[in-house]
């Protein structure tokens, strides 16, 4: 009993630990991205948008923004951050470093071709980084195609790495005894949890073990990117519409290519109604076969970015005050939120697989009863 | 943000509070009634709650 309560009371204080280290790491943030706005306005055109911008509550807007956008660089605190590669397509393959923008500051020049960085996209400019705005101020020079290492691919690709050394290990643990082993202690209940609650039910005995290895992947992965989302740096893999995209693309051509007949006669031609409403069917459920990964897709985004988005206001609201009476209570009310960010995290990751699973279901159902 | 977009932001947020709320208090209800069905009865509130909070945030993020 005692030894539960000091085992709660050292997570409790973990997590306050990371929400005090989180708040300079923001106060600090909006200080650097003000002095570089600042720079930027001064050294570039058509900087509009930054007139008298320079009160708290933009300041915070920007900095949230800042905050939730993918970059070239790979920001750990004031200061301390490494450049990413740029790989460019354009008139033959580009491989540079990040750092050549100087923080977006000046045109990088490879093979006599000019780049420059402007919010966070990169733009084919001359020499002197002109750029030709249209009437909405957004610029009309070329956007090479993008392959770079931006800080959420390379979180990816850390992630994909430590899942691929976790799970090995874990499951190399299992050829000396039926017994799991350090990590695979607290990981088997929760892959039995993925087999038994999601898989089974959803697409049955006979199918389940084929999506399995799918089924185990996207959801360690959502979970593990949504709980690093968490932390102070600023990653933001979960809350990229772009990465959903990319899950939920997954999730469509798997259910499409393991869909059997009676799964495309319903979807066509559905058994059962009259003949005159089959049609009206049809493109109901042509509709729906889209809808489906939409759903999936805006789902896992919009939840993560609206609580990326909460938090940090929150946190922001400090500064709006400014008081030393206030921020306790601003303090508190972060450490609620964050811990129901905690609950989300798994709780997101868990309805993902669950919707991936029971369209799988659809897809190889049998029905042998009609 | 227009008056007319904000407007509509707002009656998408009650309108999916309203329909996640019914789900909500019928699995409680179901509970209520049935608590060895607890399991199956949360799974199927928190499909149904997720694809109407897919929908919410489709109209909420869609200007």
């Amino acid at each position: 009993m005692h030894h539960n309560i000091h085992s709660k009371l050292s997570v409790s204080l973990a997590l306050a630990g990371a929400i005090i280290f989180s708040v300079p790491a923001f106060a600090q943030d909006h200080n650097h991205h003000n002095d570089s706005r600042a720079e930027a306005a001064h050294d570039t055109h058509d900087h509009t948008d930054s007139e008298g911008g320079h009160d708290v509550k933009t300041q915070i807007k920007e900095t949230i923004e800042h905050h939730l956008a993918d970059s070239y660089e790979f920001t750990i605190t004031e200061g301390v951050s490494f450049p990413l590669p740029v790989i460019l397509f354009d008139e033959g393959l580009k491989v540079f470093s990040s750092s050549r923008f100087h923080h977006g500051e000046s045109v990088a020049e490879v093979d006599g071709n000019y780049y420059l960085l402007y919010h966070s996209k990169i733009y084919k400019t001359d020499a002197s980084g002109h750029l030709s705005m249209d009437e909405h101020h957004h610029p009309t020079n070329i956007m090479p195609l993008d392959f770079s290492i931006t800080k959420n691919v390379f979180m990816i690709l850390v992630m994909a790495g430590f899942m691929f050394f976790l799970f090995k290990a874990v499951a190399k643990a299992y050829q000396s005894g039926q017994t799991p082993k350090k990590a695979g202690r607290f990981l088997e209940p929760i892959i039995i949890y993925v087999r038994d609650e999601i898989a089974i039910p959803n697409i049955g005995e006979k199918h389940y073990k084929k999506y399995m290895s799918y089924l185990l992947t996207v959801f360690f992965f959502i979970w593990f990117m949504n709980l690093v989302g968490m932390t102070p740096l600023g990653i933001n893999v979960t809350g990229n519409i772009a990465i959903t995209f990319c899950l939920a693309l997954i999730t469509f051509i798997i259910t499409q290519v393991s869909g059997n007949k009676h799964y495309w006669q319903h979807i066509l031609w559905m058994p059962g109604i009259p003949v005159i409403l089959k049609p009206v069917m049809a493109i109901i459920e042509i509709l729906g076969l889209f809808i489906k990964p939409f759903s999936l897709m805006m789902r896992l985004y919009a939840n993560m970015l609206a609580g990326h988005v909460v938090i940090m206001s929150i946190i922001g609201l400090i500064f709006v005050f400014g008081s030393w009476l206030i921020a306790p209570a601003f303090f508190g009310l972060t450490l609620v939120l964050s811990l129901l960010e905690v609950l989300v995290a798994a709780l997101q990751a868990y309805i993902f697989t669950m919707l991936t699973a029971l369209y799988f279901g659809s897809a190889v159902e049998d029905h042998e009863h009609h | 943000m227009e008056i007319p977009e904000i407007i509509g932001a707002g009656l998408c947020a009650i309108g999916v509070g309203l329909g996640i709320g019914r789900i909500g208090g019928s699995a409680m209800e179901a509970i209520a009634r049935q608590p060895e069905a607890t399991a199956k009865i949360q799974t199927a509130m928190l499909i149904a709650a997720a694809l109407i909070e897919g929908f919410g945030f489709a109209a909420l993020f869609a200007k």
